[in-house]
Protein backbone atom coordinates (compact mmCIF):
# COMPACT_ATOMS: atom_id res chain seq x y z
CA UNK A 1 0.00 0.00 0.00
CA UNK A 2 1.15 3.74 -0.74
CA UNK A 3 -0.03 6.97 0.19
CA UNK A 4 0.02 9.67 -2.08
CA UNK A 5 -2.02 12.65 -1.86
CA UNK A 6 -2.98 12.96 -5.81
CA UNK A 7 -2.96 10.42 -8.16
CA UNK A 8 -3.56 11.02 -11.67
CA UNK A 9 -5.27 8.03 -14.20
CA UNK A 10 -3.59 8.93 -17.96
CA UNK A 11 0.10 10.38 -18.61
CA UNK A 12 -1.88 12.31 -21.83
CA UNK A 13 -1.79 16.07 -22.42
CA UNK A 14 -4.97 16.27 -19.64
CA UNK A 15 -2.74 14.07 -16.64
CA UNK A 16 0.04 15.67 -17.64
CA UNK A 17 -0.96 19.63 -17.04
CA UNK A 18 -3.50 18.17 -13.85
CA UNK A 19 -0.21 17.13 -12.50
CA UNK A 20 2.10 19.66 -13.37
CA UNK A 21 -0.68 22.13 -11.89
CA UNK A 22 -1.35 20.52 -8.61
CA UNK A 23 2.91 20.70 -8.32
CA UNK A 24 2.28 24.69 -8.74
CA UNK A 25 0.07 24.47 -6.19
CA UNK A 26 1.56 23.19 -3.93
CA UNK A 27 1.32 19.09 -3.29
CA UNK A 28 3.85 17.77 -3.14
CA UNK A 29 2.69 13.91 -3.44
CA UNK A 30 1.54 13.19 -6.88
CA UNK A 31 1.64 10.29 -9.04
CA UNK A 32 0.99 9.88 -12.54
CA UNK A 33 -0.36 6.22 -13.87
CA UNK A 34 0.10 5.33 -17.59
CA UNK A 35 -0.30 2.16 -19.31
CA UNK A 36 1.49 2.63 -22.27
CA UNK A 37 5.18 2.77 -22.43
CA UNK A 38 6.19 6.06 -22.50
CA UNK A 39 4.04 9.67 -20.95
CA UNK A 40 2.30 11.66 -24.09
CA UNK A 41 -1.00 10.08 -25.05
CA UNK A 42 -2.51 10.35 -28.48
CA UNK A 43 -0.31 13.02 -28.85
CA UNK A 44 2.56 10.78 -29.41
CA UNK A 45 1.35 9.43 -32.71
CA UNK A 46 -0.39 12.61 -33.96
CA UNK A 47 2.90 13.87 -35.47
CA UNK A 48 1.50 16.83 -38.21
CA UNK A 49 1.55 20.18 -36.26
CA UNK A 50 -1.08 22.46 -35.46
CA UNK A 51 -0.76 22.25 -31.56
CA UNK A 52 0.21 24.42 -29.19
CA UNK A 53 -1.52 27.89 -30.94
CA UNK A 54 -2.32 29.25 -27.71
CA UNK A 55 -0.85 27.84 -25.26
CA UNK A 56 2.92 28.36 -26.82
CA UNK A 57 1.86 30.74 -29.57
CA UNK A 58 3.81 28.13 -32.22
CA UNK A 59 2.68 25.23 -33.80
CA UNK A 60 4.07 22.32 -32.56
CA UNK A 61 3.45 18.57 -33.17
CA UNK A 62 1.99 16.31 -30.86
CA UNK A 63 5.16 14.73 -29.66
CA UNK A 64 6.64 17.87 -29.57
CA UNK A 65 3.50 19.32 -27.54
CA UNK A 66 3.85 16.71 -25.20
CA UNK A 67 7.29 16.23 -24.76
CA UNK A 68 7.43 20.17 -23.31
CA UNK A 69 4.83 18.22 -20.74
CA UNK A 70 7.09 15.72 -20.19
CA UNK A 71 9.84 17.69 -19.46
CA UNK A 72 8.40 19.67 -17.31
CA UNK A 73 7.00 17.06 -15.25
CA UNK A 74 10.21 15.57 -14.54
CA UNK A 75 12.39 18.83 -13.58
CA UNK A 76 8.98 19.29 -11.02
CA UNK A 77 9.95 15.68 -9.96
CA UNK A 78 6.81 14.50 -10.20
CA UNK A 79 6.46 10.79 -9.97
CA UNK A 80 5.51 8.64 -12.77
CA UNK A 81 5.25 5.09 -13.44
CA UNK A 82 4.41 3.83 -17.08
CA UNK A 83 3.58 0.10 -18.07
CA UNK A 84 0.93 0.17 -15.83
CA UNK A 85 -2.27 -0.05 -15.66
CA UNK A 86 -5.22 1.43 -13.35
CA UNK A 87 -7.50 -1.16 -12.90
CA UNK A 88 -9.90 0.36 -10.22
CA UNK A 89 -10.65 3.44 -8.60
CA UNK A 90 -13.38 3.06 -5.58
CA UNK A 91 -15.34 6.08 -4.35
CA UNK A 92 -12.89 6.58 -1.08
CA UNK A 93 -10.07 6.73 -3.40
CA UNK A 94 -8.26 3.46 -3.29
CA UNK A 95 -6.56 3.27 -6.58
CA UNK A 96 -5.96 -0.64 -7.81
CA UNK A 97 -2.75 -0.40 -10.05
CA UNK A 98 -1.35 -3.23 -12.38
CA UNK A 99 2.08 -3.59 -13.85
CA UNK A 100 4.20 -6.59 -15.36
CA UNK A 101 7.16 -5.48 -12.63
CA UNK A 102 4.92 -5.61 -9.09
CA UNK A 103 1.41 -7.48 -9.98
CA UNK A 104 -0.94 -5.81 -8.09
CA UNK A 105 -0.77 -2.91 -5.95
CA UNK A 106 -2.70 -0.49 -3.85
CA UNK A 107 -2.71 3.43 -3.57
CA UNK A 108 -4.33 5.08 -1.35
CA UNK A 109 -4.99 9.10 -2.67
CA UNK A 110 -6.32 11.65 -0.66
CA UNK A 111 -7.81 12.72 -4.39
CA UNK A 112 -7.62 11.39 -7.79
CA UNK A 113 -8.00 12.75 -11.35
CA UNK A 114 -9.67 10.98 -14.18
CA UNK A 115 -7.27 11.58 -17.52
CA UNK A 116 -8.07 8.10 -19.43
CA UNK A 117 -9.15 10.39 -22.50
CA UNK A 118 -10.96 8.42 -25.20
CA UNK A 119 -11.17 5.73 -27.46
CA UNK A 120 -12.45 5.29 -30.70
CA UNK A 121 -15.71 3.49 -31.87
CA UNK A 122 -14.71 0.87 -34.05
CA UNK A 123 -17.16 -1.42 -36.69
CA UNK A 124 -19.27 -3.12 -34.23
CA UNK A 125 -20.49 0.49 -32.94
CA UNK A 126 -21.60 0.93 -36.20
CA UNK A 127 -23.07 -2.34 -38.04
CA UNK A 128 -21.30 -2.31 -41.37
CA UNK A 129 -23.14 -5.38 -43.03
CA UNK A 130 -20.66 -7.64 -45.13
CA UNK A 131 -17.54 -10.00 -44.60
CA UNK A 132 -14.94 -9.53 -42.25
CA UNK A 133 -11.67 -9.14 -44.03
CA UNK A 134 -8.51 -7.77 -43.14
CA UNK A 135 -8.11 -4.08 -43.65
CA UNK A 136 -10.41 -2.87 -41.86
CA UNK A 137 -9.82 -0.83 -38.80
CA UNK A 138 -9.79 2.43 -37.14
CA UNK A 139 -7.96 5.59 -38.46
CA UNK A 140 -6.15 5.84 -35.08
CA UNK A 141 -5.22 2.59 -35.08
CA UNK A 142 -3.51 3.26 -38.92
CA UNK A 143 -1.75 6.14 -37.29
CA UNK A 144 -0.60 4.39 -34.87
CA UNK A 145 0.67 1.73 -37.19
CA UNK A 146 2.10 4.52 -39.82
CA UNK A 147 3.54 6.89 -37.53
CA UNK A 148 4.63 4.87 -34.76
CA UNK A 149 5.26 1.52 -35.42
CA UNK A 150 6.24 1.80 -39.50
CA UNK A 151 3.87 0.21 -41.50
CA UNK A 152 2.01 1.03 -44.20
CA UNK A 153 -1.51 -0.30 -43.74
CA UNK A 154 -2.74 -0.40 -47.73
CA UNK A 155 -2.21 0.88 -50.84
CA UNK A 156 -6.13 2.01 -51.82
CA UNK A 157 -7.72 3.92 -49.12
CA UNK A 158 -11.47 4.59 -48.35
CA UNK A 159 -12.00 6.62 -45.37
CA UNK A 160 -15.86 6.47 -43.39
CA UNK A 161 -16.51 9.38 -41.35
CA UNK A 162 -14.99 13.03 -41.52
CA UNK A 163 -13.61 12.89 -38.12
CA UNK A 164 -10.37 15.04 -37.30
CA UNK A 165 -8.67 11.79 -37.32
CA UNK A 166 -9.95 10.61 -40.71
CA UNK A 167 -9.29 13.80 -42.15
CA UNK A 168 -5.62 13.83 -40.95
CA UNK A 169 -4.94 10.28 -42.04
CA UNK A 170 -6.31 10.40 -45.30
CA UNK A 171 -3.19 13.21 -46.13
CA UNK A 172 -0.78 10.96 -44.39
CA UNK A 173 -1.49 8.38 -46.62
CA UNK A 174 -1.73 10.19 -50.16
CA UNK A 175 1.78 11.68 -48.78
CA UNK A 176 2.95 8.09 -48.18
CA UNK A 177 1.85 7.46 -51.84
CA UNK A 178 -1.89 5.40 -51.12
CA UNK A 179 -4.34 6.32 -53.49
CA UNK A 180 -6.80 7.94 -51.32
CA UNK A 181 -9.95 7.41 -53.15
CA UNK A 182 -12.80 9.62 -51.59
CA UNK A 183 -14.37 10.13 -47.97
CA UNK A 184 -17.29 8.77 -47.06
CA UNK A 185 -19.52 10.94 -44.57
CA UNK A 186 -23.48 10.71 -43.96
CA UNK A 187 -23.66 14.41 -42.85
CA UNK A 188 -24.15 17.04 -45.07
CA UNK A 189 -21.29 19.03 -43.21
CA UNK A 190 -17.86 17.34 -42.03
CA UNK A 191 -17.62 15.97 -38.37
CA UNK A 192 -13.75 17.64 -38.57
CA UNK A 193 -12.10 21.29 -38.23
CA UNK A 194 -12.58 23.46 -41.57
CA UNK A 195 -8.88 23.20 -41.14
CA UNK A 196 -8.33 19.86 -41.37
CA UNK A 197 -10.92 19.61 -44.84
CA UNK A 198 -8.63 22.34 -46.54
CA UNK A 199 -5.30 21.22 -45.75
CA UNK A 200 -5.84 17.53 -45.21
CA UNK A 201 -8.61 16.87 -48.72
CA UNK A 202 -8.37 19.82 -50.59
CA UNK A 203 -4.73 19.83 -50.74
CA UNK A 204 -4.43 16.82 -51.97
CA UNK A 205 -7.73 16.66 -54.23
CA UNK A 206 -9.06 13.72 -52.32
CA UNK A 207 -12.96 13.99 -52.70
CA UNK A 208 -15.60 14.58 -50.21
CA UNK A 209 -18.97 12.30 -50.55
CA UNK A 210 -21.14 13.85 -47.91
CA UNK A 211 -24.57 12.76 -47.34
CA UNK A 212 -23.21 8.89 -48.14
CA UNK A 213 -23.07 5.95 -46.01
CA UNK A 214 -21.07 2.60 -46.26
CA UNK A 215 -23.81 -0.27 -46.79
CA UNK A 216 -21.50 -3.50 -47.43
CA UNK A 217 -17.92 -4.85 -47.03
CA UNK A 218 -16.64 -6.56 -49.81
CA UNK A 219 -13.55 -9.27 -49.48
CA UNK A 220 -12.50 -12.53 -48.27
CA UNK A 221 -9.29 -12.80 -47.25
CA UNK A 222 -8.29 -9.24 -47.38
CA UNK A 223 -10.77 -6.17 -48.27
CA UNK A 224 -11.35 -5.87 -51.92
CA UNK A 225 -14.24 -2.92 -51.85
CA UNK A 226 -17.02 -1.19 -49.91
CA UNK A 227 -20.61 -0.67 -51.57
CA UNK A 228 -21.62 3.39 -50.84
CA UNK A 229 -24.71 4.32 -50.82
CA UNK A 230 -26.84 7.80 -50.60
CA UNK A 231 -28.47 8.32 -47.17
CA UNK A 232 -31.89 10.74 -46.93
CA UNK A 233 -32.69 13.24 -44.00
CA UNK A 234 -33.01 10.72 -41.47
CA UNK A 235 -29.57 9.27 -43.05
CA UNK A 236 -30.96 5.87 -43.93
CA UNK A 237 -29.24 4.50 -47.53
CA UNK A 238 -31.94 5.44 -50.34
CA UNK A 239 -32.22 2.00 -52.66
CA UNK A 240 -30.66 2.43 -55.82
CA UNK A 241 -28.69 4.44 -55.40
CA UNK A 242 -25.43 1.64 -54.21
CA UNK A 243 -21.78 2.18 -56.19
CA UNK A 244 -19.13 -0.30 -55.75
CA UNK A 245 -15.51 1.52 -54.78
CA UNK A 246 -12.72 -0.56 -55.15
CA UNK A 247 -10.09 -0.26 -52.08
CA UNK A 248 -8.02 -2.57 -49.78
CA UNK A 249 -8.11 -0.92 -46.63
CA UNK A 250 -11.27 1.05 -44.94
CA UNK A 251 -10.30 3.73 -42.27
CA UNK A 252 -13.31 4.21 -39.99
CA UNK A 253 -13.25 7.76 -38.58
CA UNK A 254 -16.74 7.49 -36.63
CA UNK A 255 -16.46 9.53 -33.44
CA UNK A 256 -14.58 8.90 -29.58
CA UNK A 257 -15.88 8.03 -26.72
CA UNK A 258 -14.71 8.67 -23.15
CA UNK A 259 -13.20 5.79 -21.83
CA UNK A 260 -15.05 5.64 -18.63
CA UNK A 261 -15.19 2.17 -16.99
CA UNK A 262 -12.96 3.21 -14.36
CA UNK A 263 -14.74 6.62 -13.40
CA UNK A 264 -18.47 4.48 -13.64
CA UNK A 265 -16.89 1.57 -11.03
CA UNK A 266 -15.80 4.64 -8.72
CA UNK A 267 -19.58 5.74 -8.70
CA UNK A 268 -19.08 8.89 -10.54
CA UNK A 269 -22.34 10.07 -12.25
CA UNK A 270 -21.79 10.35 -16.26
CA UNK A 271 -23.79 13.11 -18.65
CA UNK A 272 -25.21 10.84 -21.27
CA UNK A 273 -24.91 13.77 -24.06
CA UNK A 274 -21.19 14.22 -23.53
CA UNK A 275 -20.14 10.55 -22.19
CA UNK A 276 -18.26 11.94 -19.28
CA UNK A 277 -18.55 12.44 -15.88
CA UNK A 278 -21.30 15.59 -14.63
CA UNK A 279 -18.93 18.19 -13.04
CA UNK A 280 -18.56 21.40 -11.02
CA UNK A 281 -16.54 24.40 -11.33
CA UNK A 282 -13.34 22.79 -10.33
CA UNK A 283 -13.63 20.23 -12.31
CA UNK A 284 -14.82 17.62 -9.79
CA UNK A 285 -16.99 14.81 -10.34
CA UNK A 286 -20.16 13.95 -8.13
CA UNK A 287 -17.84 11.62 -6.11
CA UNK A 288 -15.77 14.41 -3.57
CA UNK A 289 -12.14 14.51 -4.51
CA UNK A 290 -12.19 12.86 -7.63
CA UNK A 291 -11.63 15.19 -10.40
CA UNK A 292 -11.78 14.58 -14.26
CA UNK A 293 -10.42 16.58 -17.46
CA UNK A 294 -9.88 16.15 -20.93
CA UNK A 295 -11.25 13.35 -23.56
CA UNK A 296 -12.26 11.48 -20.66
CA UNK A 297 -14.63 14.57 -19.68
CA UNK A 298 -15.38 15.22 -22.86
CA UNK A 299 -14.38 15.12 -26.46
CA UNK A 300 -11.79 18.06 -27.52
CA UNK A 301 -10.49 18.67 -30.59
CA UNK A 302 -8.42 21.38 -29.30
CA UNK A 303 -5.04 20.31 -27.19
CA UNK A 304 -4.89 23.57 -25.98
CA UNK A 305 -8.06 23.23 -24.06
CA UNK A 306 -7.42 20.38 -23.03
CA UNK A 307 -4.40 21.43 -21.50
CA UNK A 308 -6.15 25.00 -20.00
CA UNK A 309 -9.18 22.82 -18.80
CA UNK A 310 -6.55 20.12 -17.00
CA UNK A 311 -4.69 22.81 -15.05
CA UNK A 312 -8.16 24.13 -12.93
CA UNK A 313 -8.42 20.04 -12.19
CA UNK A 314 -5.17 20.01 -10.95
CA UNK A 315 -5.48 23.15 -9.30
CA UNK A 316 -8.60 22.42 -7.27
CA UNK A 317 -7.30 18.74 -6.73
CA UNK A 318 -4.49 20.54 -5.22
CA UNK A 319 -7.02 22.79 -3.09
CA UNK A 320 -9.41 19.68 -2.19
CA UNK A 321 -6.00 18.48 -0.73
CA UNK A 322 -5.62 21.70 1.69
CA UNK A 323 -9.16 21.55 2.51
CA UNK A 324 -9.62 25.05 0.75
CA UNK A 325 -12.70 23.54 -1.65
CA UNK A 326 -15.82 24.09 0.00
CA UNK A 327 -17.91 21.61 -0.66
CA UNK A 328 -21.26 23.45 0.39
CA UNK A 329 -23.08 26.19 -0.39
CA UNK A 330 -24.85 27.72 -3.22
CA UNK A 331 -25.19 25.35 -6.30
CA UNK A 332 -26.01 27.04 -9.38
CA UNK A 333 -27.31 24.70 -12.57
CA UNK A 334 -25.53 25.41 -16.04
CA UNK A 335 -27.80 24.56 -18.86
CA UNK A 336 -27.46 23.67 -22.32
CA UNK A 337 -30.35 26.40 -23.92
CA UNK A 338 -31.48 25.70 -27.62
CA UNK A 339 -29.23 25.22 -30.13
CA UNK A 340 -26.17 24.10 -27.50
CA UNK A 341 -26.29 20.16 -27.09
CA UNK A 342 -23.83 20.60 -23.81
CA UNK A 343 -21.92 22.82 -21.30
CA UNK A 344 -19.32 21.86 -19.43
CA UNK A 345 -18.79 22.52 -16.86
CA UNK A 346 -22.48 21.35 -15.59
CA UNK A 347 -22.75 22.67 -12.11
CA UNK A 348 -20.80 25.88 -10.14
CA UNK A 349 -20.53 26.15 -6.55
CA UNK A 350 -20.35 30.00 -5.62
CA UNK A 351 -18.48 29.74 -2.84
CA UNK A 352 -15.94 28.38 -5.04
CA UNK A 353 -15.59 30.93 -7.76
CA UNK A 354 -12.37 32.70 -7.32
CA UNK A 355 -11.52 32.80 -11.03
CA UNK A 356 -12.99 33.51 -14.15
CA UNK A 357 -15.44 31.00 -14.91
CA UNK A 358 -14.83 29.22 -18.26
CA UNK A 359 -17.57 27.23 -20.23
CA UNK A 360 -16.97 24.80 -22.71
CA UNK A 361 -19.95 23.91 -25.42
CA UNK A 362 -20.64 22.23 -28.57
CA UNK A 363 -23.85 23.16 -31.02
CA UNK A 364 -26.11 20.96 -32.07
CA UNK A 365 -26.13 22.43 -35.79
CA UNK A 366 -24.24 25.24 -38.56
CA UNK A 367 -25.42 27.85 -37.91
CA UNK A 368 -23.87 31.71 -39.32
CA UNK A 369 -24.30 34.79 -38.50
CA UNK A 370 -25.80 34.23 -34.65
CA UNK A 371 -25.21 35.17 -31.47
CA UNK A 372 -24.12 32.45 -28.43
CA UNK A 373 -25.94 34.03 -25.82
CA UNK A 374 -25.64 33.48 -21.84
CA UNK A 375 -28.59 33.70 -19.29
CA UNK A 376 -28.04 34.00 -15.76
CA UNK A 377 -31.68 33.15 -14.35
CA UNK A 378 -33.05 33.92 -17.43
CA UNK A 379 -31.61 37.60 -18.52
CA UNK A 380 -28.81 37.90 -20.97
CA UNK A 381 -25.60 38.60 -19.32
CA UNK A 382 -23.32 38.27 -22.22
CA UNK A 383 -23.55 38.14 -25.98
CA UNK A 384 -20.54 36.86 -28.57
CA UNK A 385 -21.13 37.64 -32.12
CA UNK A 386 -19.84 34.13 -34.04
CA UNK A 387 -19.62 34.22 -37.96
CA UNK A 388 -19.94 30.29 -38.04
CA UNK A 389 -20.80 27.84 -35.23
CA UNK A 390 -20.42 24.25 -36.21
CA UNK A 391 -20.95 20.78 -34.14
CA UNK A 392 -17.28 20.38 -34.52
CA UNK A 393 -15.72 23.19 -33.59
CA UNK A 394 -16.29 23.60 -29.47
CA UNK A 395 -16.74 27.04 -28.36
CA UNK A 396 -15.55 28.50 -25.22
CA UNK A 397 -16.42 31.43 -22.84
CA UNK A 398 -15.34 33.14 -20.34
CA UNK A 399 -18.00 34.77 -17.47
CA UNK A 400 -16.55 37.67 -15.01
CA UNK A 401 -16.85 35.67 -11.42
CA UNK A 402 -18.63 39.15 -9.56
CA UNK A 403 -21.36 39.50 -12.22
CA UNK A 404 -21.80 35.54 -11.68
CA UNK A 405 -21.90 36.09 -8.06
CA UNK A 406 -23.63 39.30 -7.72
CA UNK A 407 -26.40 37.69 -10.18
CA UNK A 408 -27.21 33.97 -10.09
CA UNK A 409 -29.49 32.64 -7.97
CA UNK A 410 -30.59 29.53 -9.76
CA UNK A 411 -29.01 29.02 -13.36
CA UNK A 412 -26.82 29.99 -15.88
CA UNK A 413 -27.93 29.27 -19.51
CA UNK A 414 -26.46 28.99 -22.80
CA UNK A 415 -27.99 29.14 -25.94
CA UNK A 416 -28.26 30.81 -29.72
CA UNK A 417 -29.88 33.46 -30.80
CA UNK A 418 -33.04 32.43 -32.55
CA UNK A 419 -34.37 33.62 -35.68
CA UNK A 420 -35.41 37.13 -35.68
CA UNK A 421 -38.63 37.59 -37.47
CA UNK B 1 -9.17 41.51 -60.89
CA UNK B 2 -8.18 38.33 -59.26
CA UNK B 3 -9.90 37.10 -56.62
CA UNK B 4 -10.28 34.18 -54.27
CA UNK B 5 -12.72 32.85 -51.43
CA UNK B 6 -10.31 30.33 -48.97
CA UNK B 7 -9.99 29.27 -45.34
CA UNK B 8 -7.44 30.87 -43.81
CA UNK B 9 -5.15 27.40 -41.92
CA UNK B 10 -2.87 29.01 -39.98
CA UNK B 11 -4.72 28.18 -36.50
CA UNK B 12 -7.91 26.30 -36.19
CA UNK B 13 -10.22 29.08 -35.90
CA UNK B 14 -10.09 28.76 -39.89
CA UNK B 15 -11.50 32.33 -40.95
CA UNK B 16 -13.17 32.73 -44.45
CA UNK B 17 -11.12 34.71 -46.49
CA UNK B 18 -11.62 36.86 -49.14
CA UNK B 19 -8.20 37.76 -50.84
CA UNK B 20 -8.22 40.16 -54.17
CA UNK B 21 -5.84 42.28 -55.77
CA UNK B 22 -5.53 45.56 -55.12
CA UNK B 23 -2.81 47.53 -56.53
CA UNK B 24 -3.16 50.40 -54.06
CA UNK B 25 -2.22 47.46 -50.99
CA UNK B 26 1.21 47.56 -49.79
CA UNK B 27 1.78 44.06 -51.04
CA UNK B 28 -0.55 43.85 -54.02
CA UNK B 29 -3.30 42.08 -52.34
CA UNK B 30 -5.90 42.83 -49.79
CA UNK B 31 -7.58 40.59 -47.43
CA UNK B 32 -10.72 40.26 -45.65
CA UNK B 33 -12.25 38.20 -43.43
CA UNK B 34 -9.35 37.10 -41.05
CA UNK B 35 -9.22 37.61 -37.37
CA UNK B 36 -5.47 38.42 -37.10
CA UNK B 37 -2.46 39.70 -39.15
CA UNK B 38 -1.63 36.13 -39.53
CA UNK B 39 -4.84 35.79 -41.97
CA UNK B 40 -3.48 38.68 -43.47
CA UNK B 41 0.10 37.45 -44.85
CA UNK B 42 -1.64 33.91 -45.46
CA UNK B 43 -4.11 35.12 -47.75
CA UNK B 44 -0.76 36.82 -49.85
CA UNK B 45 0.90 33.94 -49.48
CA UNK B 46 -1.44 31.39 -50.58
CA UNK B 47 -1.93 33.57 -54.11
CA UNK B 48 1.69 34.54 -54.66
CA UNK B 49 3.43 31.27 -53.07
CA UNK B 50 1.81 28.88 -51.46
CA UNK B 51 3.58 26.64 -49.01
CA UNK B 52 3.28 24.12 -46.20
CA UNK B 53 4.92 22.87 -43.48
CA UNK B 54 5.95 19.07 -43.84
CA UNK B 55 5.71 16.53 -41.39
CA UNK B 56 6.37 12.37 -41.16
CA UNK B 57 8.64 10.18 -40.28
CA UNK B 58 12.59 8.71 -40.88
CA UNK B 59 13.38 5.15 -40.19
CA UNK B 60 15.18 4.65 -36.76
CA UNK B 61 17.27 2.04 -35.56
CA UNK B 62 17.96 1.27 -31.93
CA UNK B 63 15.10 2.88 -30.18
CA UNK B 64 12.11 0.43 -29.39
CA UNK B 65 10.07 2.14 -32.19
CA UNK B 66 10.75 2.18 -35.70
CA UNK B 67 9.64 5.74 -36.82
CA UNK B 68 10.98 8.51 -35.26
CA UNK B 69 8.82 11.77 -35.86
CA UNK B 70 10.39 14.87 -38.19
CA UNK B 71 9.13 18.25 -39.26
CA UNK B 72 10.43 20.83 -41.76
CA UNK B 73 11.88 23.74 -39.28
CA UNK B 74 9.62 26.32 -41.42
CA UNK B 75 7.20 25.95 -44.79
CA UNK B 76 8.30 24.49 -47.83
CA UNK B 77 7.03 25.83 -51.32
CA UNK B 78 3.57 23.58 -51.72
CA UNK B 79 5.10 22.54 -55.06
CA UNK B 80 8.08 20.66 -53.35
CA UNK B 81 6.13 18.84 -50.72
CA UNK B 82 6.26 15.11 -52.69
CA UNK B 83 9.63 16.18 -53.12
CA UNK B 84 11.15 16.17 -49.29
CA UNK B 85 8.59 13.19 -48.49
CA UNK B 86 11.07 11.09 -51.19
CA UNK B 87 14.19 12.69 -49.46
CA UNK B 88 12.76 12.12 -46.27
CA UNK B 89 11.91 8.76 -46.39
CA UNK B 90 15.25 7.54 -48.08
CA UNK B 91 16.77 9.21 -44.60
CA UNK B 92 17.37 7.06 -41.74
CA UNK B 93 18.56 8.04 -37.87
CA UNK B 94 20.29 6.00 -34.67
CA UNK B 95 18.90 6.67 -31.50
CA UNK B 96 19.46 8.66 -29.31
CA UNK B 97 17.98 11.13 -31.01
CA UNK B 98 16.75 14.74 -28.89
CA UNK B 99 13.66 16.91 -30.07
CA UNK B 100 15.08 19.60 -32.42
CA UNK B 101 17.45 17.47 -33.97
CA UNK B 102 18.34 18.11 -37.68
CA UNK B 103 18.14 15.19 -39.47
CA UNK B 104 18.43 16.80 -43.08
CA UNK B 105 20.23 19.79 -43.15
CA UNK B 106 18.73 22.15 -46.28
CA UNK B 107 16.22 20.14 -47.87
CA UNK B 108 16.46 20.50 -51.53
CA UNK B 109 18.35 23.63 -51.06
CA UNK B 110 15.35 25.71 -49.60
CA UNK B 111 17.41 26.37 -46.20
CA UNK B 112 14.68 24.65 -44.45
CA UNK B 113 16.04 21.48 -42.38
CA UNK B 114 14.17 18.75 -41.79
CA UNK B 115 14.18 18.19 -37.64
CA UNK B 116 13.31 15.53 -34.88
CA UNK B 117 9.72 16.22 -33.27
CA UNK B 118 10.75 13.89 -30.67
CA UNK B 119 13.45 12.44 -28.26
CA UNK B 120 14.61 8.83 -28.49
CA UNK B 121 16.44 7.32 -25.88
CA UNK B 122 18.39 4.41 -27.07
CA UNK B 123 17.28 0.88 -26.28
CA UNK B 124 17.82 -0.56 -23.04
CA UNK B 125 20.71 -3.54 -23.28
CA UNK B 126 19.00 -6.24 -21.43
CA UNK B 127 20.28 -7.33 -18.25
CA UNK B 128 20.85 -11.07 -17.55
CA UNK B 129 19.01 -12.26 -15.00
CA UNK B 130 21.23 -14.12 -12.13
CA UNK B 131 20.23 -18.23 -12.07
C1 LIG C 1 -5.82 11.84 -34.46
C2 LIG C 1 -5.99 13.07 -33.62
C3 LIG C 1 -5.62 14.28 -34.15
C4 LIG C 1 -5.69 15.44 -33.39
N1 LIG C 1 -5.27 16.62 -33.95
C5 LIG C 1 -5.22 17.74 -33.19
C6 LIG C 1 -4.66 18.97 -33.73
O1 LIG C 1 -4.26 19.05 -34.89
N2 LIG C 1 -4.56 20.04 -32.91
C7 LIG C 1 -4.99 19.97 -31.62
O2 LIG C 1 -4.85 20.97 -30.91
N3 LIG C 1 -5.55 18.84 -31.10
C8 LIG C 1 -5.67 17.71 -31.84
N4 LIG C 1 -6.21 16.54 -31.31
C9 LIG C 1 -6.82 16.54 -29.97
C10 LIG C 1 -5.90 16.26 -28.80
O3 LIG C 1 -4.78 15.52 -29.19
C11 LIG C 1 -6.65 15.46 -27.75
O4 LIG C 1 -7.78 16.18 -27.44
C12 LIG C 1 -5.79 15.22 -26.50
O5 LIG C 1 -4.72 14.37 -26.80
C13 LIG C 1 -6.60 14.63 -25.36
O6 LIG C 1 -5.78 14.48 -24.23
P1 LIG C 1 -6.11 13.49 -23.03
O7 LIG C 1 -4.93 13.55 -22.12
O8 LIG C 1 -7.44 13.80 -22.50
O9 LIG C 1 -6.23 12.05 -23.68
P2 LIG C 1 -5.11 11.05 -24.31
O10 LIG C 1 -4.11 11.81 -25.10
O11 LIG C 1 -5.90 10.01 -24.99
O12 LIG C 1 -4.39 10.47 -23.03
C14 LIG C 1 -5.00 9.54 -22.14
C15 LIG C 1 -3.94 8.65 -21.56
O13 LIG C 1 -4.48 7.87 -20.51
C16 LIG C 1 -3.94 6.57 -20.58
N5 LIG C 1 -4.89 5.66 -19.89
C17 LIG C 1 -6.20 5.45 -20.20
N6 LIG C 1 -6.74 4.59 -19.34
C18 LIG C 1 -5.77 4.23 -18.46
C19 LIG C 1 -5.73 3.36 -17.33
N7 LIG C 1 -6.80 2.68 -16.94
N8 LIG C 1 -4.56 3.24 -16.66
C20 LIG C 1 -3.46 3.95 -17.06
N9 LIG C 1 -3.44 4.78 -18.11
C21 LIG C 1 -4.59 4.93 -18.81
C22 LIG C 1 -3.81 6.31 -22.06
O14 LIG C 1 -2.86 5.32 -22.33
C23 LIG C 1 -3.37 7.68 -22.57
O15 LIG C 1 -1.97 7.81 -22.60
C24 LIG C 1 -6.18 15.36 -32.06
C25 LIG C 1 -6.58 14.13 -31.54
C26 LIG C 1 -6.50 12.99 -32.29
C27 LIG C 1 -6.95 11.68 -31.69
S1 LIG D 1 -6.93 34.88 -39.57
FE1 LIG D 1 -5.84 34.62 -37.66
S2 LIG D 1 -7.43 33.91 -36.27
FE2 LIG D 1 -8.26 33.59 -38.32
S3 LIG D 1 -7.68 31.47 -38.85
FE3 LIG D 1 -6.08 32.82 -39.61
S4 LIG D 1 -4.54 32.82 -38.00
FE4 LIG D 1 -6.44 32.06 -37.08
Amino acid sequence: MYDFDIVVVGGGPAGLAAAIEAKNNGVDRILVIERDRELGGILQQCIHNGFGLQIFKEELTGPEYAERFILELQKKEIMYKTDTMAIHVSPDKLVTIMNAAEGISHIRAKAVILAMGCRERARGAINISGTRPAGVMTAGAAQRFVNMEGYMVGKEVVIFGSGDIGLIMARRMALEGAAVKMVVERKPYSAGLTRNIVQCLEDYDIPINYTHTIVGIKGRERLEGVVISKVDSKKRPIAGTEEFVSCDTLLLSVGLIPENELSEAAGVKLDPVTGGAVVNEAMETSVEGIFACGNVLHVHDLVDYVTLESRKAGKNAARYVKGLLEGEGTIIEIRAGSGIRYVVPHFVRLENLKDELELYMRCDDIYNDKKLIVKIDGKSVKEVYKRRLMPSEMERVKLDPKEVLRKAKGSITVEIEKEVQ
Amino acid sequence: MQKKEMICIVCPLGCQLEVAEDSRAEKGYKVDGNRCKRGTEYGIKEMSDPTRVVTSTVRLKGAYLRRLPVRSDGPVPKKLVFECMKRIAEAEVQAPVRMGDVIIENILDTGINIIASKSMQPLQPLTAISP
